[in-house]
């Protein structure tokens, strides 16, 4: 086997551990988009236009309480920020890179691909055939995304409309953010997100979303200053 | 706003912040407030839908028992914090609020 096949073929197997999470997600995505009320054909394409789990799910509750587009859009935008980070943290690494790799290698840039890819880069350096590495990550991913999604799509339909399955989105949230509340400037932040999401939730458009998104964002990063204010600026 | 137009909004955005600094490679530094700031915004994000999904059931605020939502999402949040399972806490928040549902 050649070098790039050999490090194409190794990020695939640096990602495989990471699949076991990533499939249920999936499936239990592409069967609340279903229930949120996306037809399928928009459950399944989301997860290759948008292509982020978190982001999916928050757009399909929004779309379920009737949230205005522009709202749902400035949401998918929030949520992930983060990725701006990951694209800061591998462009050294693929700098010289031609055009078309570096917009697939950015469309690949998960969560998942990037947790597997900045590890290799880390530890095992930097190699000529290193990107070959991320695209095989990225692609294994990608893969597992779209048919997960396929098939709790499948799997959705066949779920009785008079199920209460709304209701399992909220609780996908509760999962995603109680192991993240570990100090106290997180749980201000969410605690008073929560907050001003009930005191806010007759404005129109709802703004409530995101006001209460910017309050919580304000408070935990305003207590952490405090805490650390050496580091502040 | 058409969801294929919001889906293709939120795609073109989310690609524009994975490729931004791949494309801007060295003409830009993130400040350190917003690295630091983006921690909040998964926790902050999703408890400003949690909460009312929770305690806004019909678009009012309920905190009566016959809140079945409410009562079975913090039965979902104890799962959640003794387990950090996400589908453990999905099963249990669900079968809480089908018995709720059954019972009363």
């Amino acid at each position: 086997m050649n070098l790039t096949m050999k490090s194409f073929w190794a990020g695939v197997r640096a990602e495989s551990p990471l699949l076991v999470g990533v499939f249920p997600f999936g499936l239990i995505y592409g069967a609340l988009a279903l229930a949120a009320g996306l037809s399928p054909a928009a459950a399944q394409m989301m997860s290759s236009i948008v292509f982020a789990g978190s982001s999916q799910f928050v757009a399909a509750q929004l779309v379920h309480d009737s949230a205005p587009g522009l709202v749902i859009v400035l949401t998918i935008g929030v949520v992930n920020l983060r990725h701006v980070l990951y694209s800061a943290s591998v462009a050294p690494y693929i700098e010289h890179l031609p055009a078309p790799w570096k917009t697939i290698l950015a469309y690949l840039l998960t969560d998942e691909a990037y947790a597997a890819t900045i590890i290799h880069y880390e530890e095992d350096g930097f190699t000529p055939t290193s990107h070959w590495f991320f695209l095989g990550a990225g692609l294994v991913l990608w893969t597992t995304w779209q048919v997960s999604s396929a098939l709790g799509i499948f799997l959705g339909a066949a779920i009785p409309s008079s199920w209460p399955l709304d209701f399992a989105l909220p609780l996908t949230f509760i999962a995603m953010v109680m192991p993240v509340l570990k100090d106290k400037p997180v749980i201000a932040a969410a605690l008073s997100a929560g907050t001003v999401a009930l005191l806010m939730f007759s404005l129109p458009y709802r703004l409530g979303l995101i006001l209460a998104a910017l309050a919580g964002i304000f408070i935990g990063t305003y207590l952490e200053n405090r805490k650390s204010p050496k580091e502040a600026l | 706003m058409n969801i294929w137009v919001v889906m293709l909004l939120g795609g073109a955005l989310t690609f524009g912040m994975r490729i931004s600094f791949i494309y801007l490679f060295g003409r830009f530094e993130i400040p350190g407030m917003v690295k630091r700031a983006l921690r909040f915004v998964p926790p902050a994000v999703l408890s400003a839908i949690i909460a009312p999904a929770l305690f806004m059931p019909n678009n009012t605020l309920d905190l009566s028992l016959s809140n079945h939502r409410l009562i079975a999402g913090a039965a979902a949040i104890l799962i959640a914090w003794w387990t950090k399972n996400t589908l453990l806490t999905i099963l249990a928040g669900m079968a809480a609020l089908l018995i709720l549902q059954l019972i009363f």
